[in-house]
């Protein structure tokens, strides 16, 4: 078809699959790790350090080791949809169908990210020695157009869809085969657990790398992503460890971020929405000019939280008497709870023993972004591959 | 509670007589009341005050996603929508009568200024058709039935089809033949259906006198035509002496903001403007560029006496227009740029 333009990979894919994290992917992976690593400028680009670190062999070797199965198989054409938001998410999704054993047509973002740039160039140094992998990637871009979307789909036997709620829909309306299978990644909501003693016994460097890495869960996407915490919740302690908490974030943003006109005002037109609808907001607090928004709960038993949204650096804040209060708030939206100073497996416990349709991760402040091959709730390998059992 | 704001001694003041100090003064007195009225009226801007502190400016959009109003459902005599652009939600402001009487004379207040106190002979460049529903009033109706106050034998040159209305234009231009009159219109549907027809077939109408316009400049500067270009066209293709933008929105009708003979863009005693840093919304100095914040003193039927709008201006003096007008004066620089943000929520379709 025109207007599809093949950046790596041509429409001729390999029909026959691969096994589950195969020699021949894993060596593949392993050789654009490297590839990866020796770019001149990738130190600008902290989200390719991450694919490259993550397609280390010692990595997928460790997950092999785990995960593996000799008795698992790809299931054929996966047809991969990534955000347009966000530049190395098509990799990752292309990474976890190769290594469950699939052929790829993956669709890059359309919007032109130099990170996509170096990975296809990586792509072309090092596919050429791995013709295995090479006959089954194809990474593609075209301007909207339903037809190419509606042929890959009827080719695919897996589809990959990103982009949350409205492209999951849209995807929906094209035919497919029947043994056809979806992974979609819907909207979700993402909060934090911040234990306040814990935050008062941090030195003024732990407080430092705590700012940070809750930097790069929240402003580094814009507080946009599914994984970007967006209520805060708050365990013990007193106001001045808030404060401190918060004073640190402010710091680290006030010499990170970058805030855009039209995003202060988009906040501030947001502030006053929600003071119309939450009579349950306590107190605003307003730092470093329209950098931080703290919005301040002081009840929620009526409050749909998962509506509780902001962008660009507006939090919502509430301070939990009991863990078990968590059970009340949290339904099948609830992706990842972000913690620190408070014990994951407490937390874990909660879900599990009180049977919660959400929360899928629980994970330090500074990992919420960590892709892997649990996402979603979904063991996505696995999910990606099938099964041949004897009896 | 509404009855205590005098408004009366208000539109006793010339529109540009007040300096800096006495302006501060007098705005502060009628906000103070403003702001004690409003929040004792209407519910969900009290709810924003319980918030946010005293006199918030309003973001403009937030008309649009609710029913601001500060009176009751029986006193409301028109509701005002704005022209959003199609498949967007509009804005609906509610007067009442003692609004909607007030933005009338504060309009004739501030236009006579620069067309002199008696009323000229009009020609709206529109068509009669935007007016039909009387309730339910468009910015374009809105601003042409408000201009329609202050001039006489009120002559619409475009038909129900936009097209020039030539009977009708010609019989204007002779009636009037060497007087001053006074034109109105939409910027864009005046460089549209009106410059561009006459230029196209060579024709040069002798229309003397004043023409203001306002509104889609955003239309406007997609088609590049500058500011100071729409004006030599016009009077290239009239005998007119004047041609003034003026900026203004449908949130607070009325006190519109007149572009003077030097091309500024001004205050009167019913308005005022503030240049908002976007980072932290502080008060912006002269000349720097920013994000506009605009008050009325005239809404009482609804909260919008000091709205943050979306639009960049830059603020380029105060007291001191060589056109002697007192106030500031400034220059808006459009809509601001949409943010451009990150994140995984995203339709593919769009993109």
């Amino acid at each position: 078809m025109s207007n599809i333009e093949y950046l790596i990979g041509s429409e001729r894919l390999a029909k026959r699959v691969l096994p589950v994290y195969s020699d021949e992917a894993i060596n593949f992976l392993s050789d654009l790790s490297s590839e990866l690593l020796h770019a001149s400028n990738i130190r600008a680009y902290p989200d390719v350090v991450s694919v490259a670190y993550w397609c280390r062999k010692g990595n997928l070797l460790k997950l092999r080791e785990v995960y593996h199965s000799i008795n698992r198989l790809g299931r054929g054409l996966a047809f991969h949809i990534a955000p347009s938001n966000i530049p190395v998410n098509f990799v990752f999704s292309y990474f976890f169908s190769l290594l469950a054993g699939n052929a790829n047509i993956v669709r890059v973002p359309s919007k032109p990210f130099p990170q996509v740039d170096m990975i296809c160039n990586a792509f072309r140094q090092v596919l050429p020695q791995h013709p295995q992998i090479a006959e089954r990637t194809a990474f593609v871009a075209y301007p909207v157009n339903n037809e190419i979307t509606a042929a890959f789909c009827k080719e695919a036997d897996l589809r990959i869809i990103w982009g949350g709620d409205q492209t999951v829909a849209e995807m929906r309306q094209y035919p497919v085969k029947p043994k056809c299978i979806d992974i979609v990644f819907a909207d979700r909501y993402s909060i934090c657990i911040l234990n306040g003693d814990a935050i008062l016994e941090c030195t003024a460097q732990d407080l430092k790398n705590l700012a940070e890495n809750f930097y790069n869960d929240t402003y580094l996407m814009d507080q946009n992503a599914c994984s970007s915490p967006q209520l805060i919740l708050w365990r013990n302690g007193s106001n001045e460890a808030q404060t401190r908490f918060w004073d640190a974030v402010e710091k680290e943003a006030g010499n990170r971020y970058k805030l855009q006109g039209m995003t202060a005002v988009e906040k501030y037109i947001h502030l006053c929405e929600d003071a119309i609808e939450y009579p349950e907001i306590q107190s605003f607090v307003r730092q470093h000019g329209n950098l931080l928004y703290r919005i301040q709960l002081s009840e929620l038993s009526k409050v749909e939280t998962t509506a509780l949204r902001g962008k660009g650096g507006y939090f919502y804040e509430y301070y939990l008497e009991d863990l078990g209060e968590l059970c009340a708030l949290i339904n099948a939206k609830y992706q990842t709870i972000t913690y620190f100073g408070v014990h994951p497996e407490e937390l874990r416990q909660i879900i599990l023993n009180n049977g919660l349709q959400g929360v899928d991760r629980i994970v330090p402040i500074g990992s919420a972004m960590n892709i892997g091959v649990f996402w979603d709730g979904y063991d996505i390998v696995t999910m990606l591959s099938r099964v041949v059992c004897t009896s | 509670m509404m009855r205590m704001i005098d408004f009366d001694t208000l539109f006793t003041i010339p529109p540009y007589a007040l300096k800096k100090i006495e302006k501060e003064q007098l705005h502060k007195q009628y906000l103070d009341r403003l702001f004690e009225h409003h929040c004792n009226a209407c519910k969900p801007y009290q709810q924003i005050v319980r918030v946010l502190g005293k006199n918030p400016p309003l973001p403009v959009r937030l008309f649009k996603k609710y029913d601001l109003r500060s009176t009751g459902n029986e006193e409301i005599t028109k509701t005002m929508t704005s022209s959003g652009t199609s498949g967007q939600s509009v804005s609906k402001i509610y007067l009442d009568r003692a609004t909607s009487a007030r933005q009338t004379k504060a309009l004739s207040k501030i236009v006579s200024d620069f067309t002199g106190k008696s009323r000229l002979p009009m020609l709206v460049i529109d068509s009669k058709a935007v007016l039909k529903n009387r309730n339910m009033f468009s910015a374009r109706g809105a601003g042409i039935l408000g201009f329609s106050m202050l001039g006489r034998d009120l002559t619409y040159a475009l038909d129900e089809n936009m097209n020039l209305d030539w009977k009708t234009i010609d019989a204007f231009c002779q009636k009037y033949y060497g007087q001053e009159v006074l034109m109105f219109g939409f910027t864009y549907i005046i460089w549209q259906h009106f410059y561009q027809t006459l230029k196209t077939r060579n024709k040069k109408l002798p229309l003397k006198g004043i023409l203001i316009h306002g509104g889609g400049w955003k239309k406007l500067s997609e088609l590049a035509v500058s500011e100071d270009e729409f004006r030599m066209e016009l009077i290239s293709v009239t005998q007119l002496q004047k041609v003034l933008n003026y900026y203004g929105m449908v949130e607070q009708t009325g006190s519109i903001f007149m572009e003077c003979e030097c091309g500024h863009l001004h205050a009167s005693v019913f308005s005022d403007i503030q240049i908002f840093h976007p980072e932290n919304f502080e008060i912006a100095e002269k000349n720097e560029q920013g994000l506009v914040c605009l008050t009325s003193l005239l809404p009482t039927s609804y909260p919008g006496h000091i709205l943050l709008t979306e639009d960049e201006g830059e603020i380029l003096g105060e007291d001191d227009c060589p056109c002697g007008r007192m106030g500031k004066y400034f220059k808006i620089y459009g809509r601001m740029r949409g943010a451009e943000l990150r994140g995984c929520s995203d339709t593919y379709e769009q993109h």
